[in-house]
């Protein structure tokens, strides 16, 4: 007990460490969001400063609501014709950066995921609007595409200079007979990309989800939410549910495509990868059809197992559930060879992690089989439910920040609402351990006496990385070279460098391969050169006769 | 099919760019002010313009790439960035420690009408700049030009700040080198160096963005312009500017404050352009070009001479900034190829008069483009067929689809290294451009022959 507290205080003590080197105010600000994981007396956990608006001046990594409505959320989708209306650059960077993988049905099926496509607008259409341009780009794209749909992306000036974009849709959405739909995903909404995948889901919902209700094949049917195939990981996902007879109607949105999306009220569960990313879409689609949610979580492999046996639980099932078993079985002896493999070489390394969404709490439960331990970790884009868990939703208090952020009012649909289970087999399965419409959050998940920061800043992780040399530090590309320089290994968990997929058992695999292979790396013993580990000599031999 | 949605036949567009040949100023102007050193990069706006910069320069150069951002919310976008740049500023230099911010706008704080000038001013009356410390600015909004202008707009912002007559000139010479790789920055310093002559390169990017590893991270490398070095250069004897739009600005900028004549001309890429600027320099520095560099350009002639079979007639594809196009075309119509499909993202007409001007003679159309785009490139060259495709990273899906050799030149390449190491301007540059052609037309013939001509000798 003592012990802990020592670890605890010392923490304390980097905290004020890291603290004094800021201006009042801003120390102010990110002690908040700066936090030593441990219960108070009473096992309250402390409350986290999440999704406030980062200051300016401090690095940080975290992106726009652009960067999370185009980039994220819709990106993977290959069959729509993404519209980015605004100048150059806001398309250029959301071009294939994300290592979102996709694989069409056939060759000749649609595929637009390789191209970017923007309104490039010019200082004249910044002067005099720029809508009678959009309009000309969606018939262009109509013209030389026919794609099934086409969706418009604003950028910051096209919400300044008040381009409508939403009435420009709806006209071509009359006049072309497909489906066009806007999304005002301005870079300046919100406090990061969270915003966006909001206002991404928002879109999806109101404009695409429930356009087909031909109820597909499969005893089983699930949605798959907040998974992006980084990597392909997707592939690997659905190479396993498949094996267990579960059926995908949709995911989103990695891999997908948006005749999945209109046809995926039709599934009888939700399970939600990436909570903070697309909860919203769970609850809306839970509220008008009926489709209960449960949170999953596919990266490692225990956790995968853990996930697929709560799906089979879900359908109440005795031969899905012993199909499940059977995969289970079936996987987890090469899971577990190479993790035998890698473990001796990776035991008691210390890790940390900062990223996006739910990566930095997930990707935990890999290191935590390969024996490692996470000392910090924290959250790019995170909000106070994804650390602390849902049960804090009601004492979130609303700023003006998420106040500009559509909430859509859901009812129940007057034909399509059909609740799959009714509350008393929610309620029994409830007592049989699973939890509907609930996530945990990291903080409980997390060692006590362990770093949890909020929307790190670059200053920040110098500092942690100075003073605990950990074994490995997980982030993203903007981070990557500056943690290599100081002689750390890095590993991208928003794109996976050259790796991936990770999820599954498959991804577990990979992923004892790779950070064995990263924190034993021979690299990083050659950085002081030999004449530097030594002392000069000072003395010569000299030849006496 | 990659790009399987692309068909042959171009249609005229005025709405749809398609897979862009260009990105935004502030990504050039970043980069730019990662040349000066212990200067720290701030794009006023919101913050996805600062991530995407970063995240884009940093998968090109595979460096640390530090910029801090204004972080622009609705409140910021209404009622104008001023608070938030004098907050970012007092916060930088308490932080960061740079010795200079350098800050360029972003589309939304130009639209809102932020003026930087003020905001600096009034940052310097507040007494949020320490002594000794500067603030710099550029005007880069990203719906005019292209990174290039960004770059050419943060140069020019180095000189208005920073450059200063003393009245006396001294015999040191100014080189822009352009918005070219820090190897090349290296290697035009390097070429002045074998002359004999004293420089001031700005911006400079060698060392700073092609690092070396030595355990220590450091937020401003050894690299870089010094300040004491950019303020020098209003006493230098003359400016060469290498590439006219990314350079031109800053030298014409530079004559006026401070009187240095100025010289612009093509970025030194081939061997016409090599011998244009190692004559400049030897006319401007008044030296004689030496041994040394006879010997290098005598290489490059030897490698052209020896290979010229290969080059012959052979019909190449060709995207990236004006620069370096119009520099690349001379060298290839030297080495006796076609370059038959040329086309720029940057809007500028004179780009394109200068492309059909080199290529006049040619026995072959040529098609050329400013504020073009892939997808019409693509078209062109599925209508009439190449043998080469030259640009950054993103042609490899056009060359993939139409089973093109491919060789990586230009801004951005996130799929290969060397750019950052190994130059391409200067005569042993060429050398190296030479190679990379050959060795993707070459692959392509052994992969192509049949077994009773795949030869070990060519």
């Amino acid at each position: 007990m003592s012990d802990e507290k020592n670890t605890a205080a010392k923490l304390e003590k980097i905290k004020a460490e890291i603290l004094a080197k800021y201006p009042t105010k801003v120390a102010r600000k990110r002690a908040k969001q700066i936090l030593v994981n441990r219960s108070d007396t009473n096992g309250k956990m402390p409350e986290v400063g999440a999704n406030v608006r980062t200051v300016p001046g401090i690095i940080t990594q975290r992106g726009c609501s652009y960067a999370g409505c185009k980039g994220v959320v819709l990106g993977p989708t290959r069959d729509i014709v993404n519209i980015t209306h605004g100048p150059v650059g806001c398309a250029y960077y959301s071009w294939l950066t994300r290592r979102n993988q996709t694989r069409p049905e056939s060759d000749t099926d649609e595929n637009f995921m390789n191209y970017c496509f923007t309104t490039d607008m010019q200082d004249e259409h910044i002067v005099f609007g720029g809508e009678k341009k959009l309009k000309q780009a969606i018939q262009e794209a109509f013209d030389l595409f026919h794609p099934k749909a086409i969706s418009v992306f604003s950028t910051c000036p096209v919400g300044l200079i008040g381009d409508d974009v939403h009435a420009v849709a709806r006209e071509m959405k009359e006049k072309l007979g497909i489906n066009v739909f806007a999304f005002s995903c301005e870079g300046y909404k919100g406090v990061s990309q969270s915003a966006g995948h909001h206002i991404a889901n928002n879109g999806i919902f109101t404009h695409v989800v429930g356009l087909n209700d031909t109820i597909g094949k499969g005893k089983f049917r699930i949605n798959l939410l907040g998974e992006y195939n980084i990597g392909g990981d997707s592939f690997e996902i659905e190479r396993i549910l498949d094996a267990c007879g579960i059926s995908l109607v949709s995911t989103y949105s990695g891999n997908s495509s948006i005749d999945h999306f209109a046809n995926s009220h039709t599934a009888d569960l939700n399970a939600i990868m990436c909570h903070r990313s697309i909860n919203y879409m769970a609850e809306m689609m839970e509220t008008k059809f009926g489709i209960p949610w449960i949170k999953v979580n596919f990266i490692g492999a225990e956790s995968t197992a853990k996930s697929l046996r709560k799906i089979a639980q879900y359908f109440e099932d005795e031969e899905l559930k012993a199909k499940v078993e059977e995969v289970i079985a079936a996987e987890m002896p090469a899971v577990m060879a190479s993790l035998e493999k890698a473990k001796p070489r990776c035991e008691g390394k210390r890790a940390m992690l900062f990223v996006g969404g739910s990566r930095a709490h997930h990707y935990q439960d890999l290191f935590g089989e390969l024996g490692m331990e996470t000392l910090a970790a924290g959250y790019e884009f995170g909000h106070r439910d994804d650390y602390e868990g849902r049960k804090v939703l009601p004492s979130i208090k609303i700023d003006a920040d998420s106040r500009n952020i559509e909430e859509l009012h859901i009812t129940p649909d007057a034909k399509r609402y059909d609740p799959r289970k009714d509350e008393e087999s929610l309620k029994k399965l409830e007592n049989e351990g699973i939890d509907f419409r609930e996530y945990g959050g990291m903080m409980p998940d997390m060692k006590e006496n362990t770093l949890v920061i909020d929307d790190i800043s670059q200053f920040e992780t110098e500092k942690l990385i100075e003073i605990f040399k950990p074994d490995i530090f997980c982030a993203g590309i903007k981070e990557k070279y500056a943690i290599q320089k100081s002689g750390i290994p890095m590993k991208q968990l928003h794109s996976y460098d050259s790796g991936g997929p990770y999820a599954g058992f498959k991804g577990a695999i990979n992923f004892y391969g790779e950070i064995e292979r990263m924190v034993n790396a021979k690299v990083w013993s050659f950085i002081t050169p030999p004449w530097a580990a030594e002392p000069e000599l000072s003395a010569n031999y000299a030849w006496v006769a | 099919m990659l790009l399987r949605h692309t068909s042959a036949e171009p249609v005229e567009r005025t709405g749809l760019m398609i897979n862009p040949a260009k990105t935004c100023q502030p990504i050039g102007a970043m980069y730019a002010a990662l040349g000066l050193h212990g200067c720290l990069p701030h794009s006023h706006g919101s913050q996805g313009c600062c991530a995407y910069h970063r995240s884009a320069l940093t998968r090109h150069y595979r460096e640390p790439v530090m910029a801090a951002t204004s972080s622009f919310t609705e409140g910021a976008s209404v009622f104008g960035g001023q608070a938030n740049l004098l907050q970012a500023i007092d916060n930088i230099f308490t932080v960061y420690e740079p010795d200079i911010i350098a800050v360029h706008t972003t589309c939304l704080s130009e639209t809102i009408g932020d003026d930087l000038n003020q905001i600096a001013i009034k940052a310097r009356d507040e007494g949020k700049i320490p002594e000794g410390k500067f603030v710099i600015h550029a005007s880069t909004p990203s719906y005019v030009g292209s990174h290039v202008t960004g770059f050419a707009n943060m140069v020019q912002g180095m000189v208005k700040a920073f450059s200063e007559s003393t009245g006396k000139k001294n015999e040191t010479l100014n080189i822009i080198p352009g918005y070219v790789e820090p190897s090349d920055m290296e290697e035009v310093k390097r070429m002045a160096g074998l002359m004999g002559l004293k420089t001031i390169v700005f911006p400079d990017t060698s060392n700073v963005l092609n690092a070396p590893q030595t355990g220590k991270f450091r937020m401003y490398p050894k690299g870089g312009v010094t300040i004491a070095e950019m303020k020098a250069t209003g006493d230098s004897k003359a400016t060469i500017a290498l590439g006219p739009l990314a350079s031109d600005l800053a030298a014409r900028k530079l004559d006026a404050q401070c009187k240095v004549p100025c010289h612009t001309q093509e970025l030194p890429i081939g061997l016409q352009a090599t011998d244009r600027f190692v004559d400049t320099l030897r006319k401007v520095g008044g030296v004689s070009v030496p041994e040394s560099i006879a010997v290098e350009r005598g290489k490059l002639l030897d490698v052209m001479t020896d290979m010229q079979a290969w080059f012959y007639q052979k019909r190449v594809a060709l995207f990236g900034d004006p620069d370096s196009l119009v520099s690349l075309v001379e060298f290839l119509v030297a080495l006796d190829m076609h370059p038959v499909h040329v086309v720029t993202g940057t809007p500028g007409k004179a780009f394109e008069q200068k492309i059909r001007d080199l290529t006049a003679h040619l026995p072959v159309p040529v098609n050329v483009k400013a504020h073009g785009d892939l997808f019409l490139l693509h078209q062109w060259i599925k209508k009439e067929p190449v043998d080469l495709l030259m640009g950054n990273t993103y042609g490899k899906y056009m060359a993939r689809d139409e089973d093109l050799p491919f060789v990586r030149f230009g801004f951005p390449i996130f799929d290969r290294v060397g750019h950052s190491y190994f130059p391409t301007v200067g005569y042993m540059g060429g050398i190296r451009l030479m190679e990379k052609i050959l060795d993707a037309l070459l692959d392509r013939k052994d992969r192509d022959s049949p077994e009773e001509s795949f030869e070990l000798v060519i």
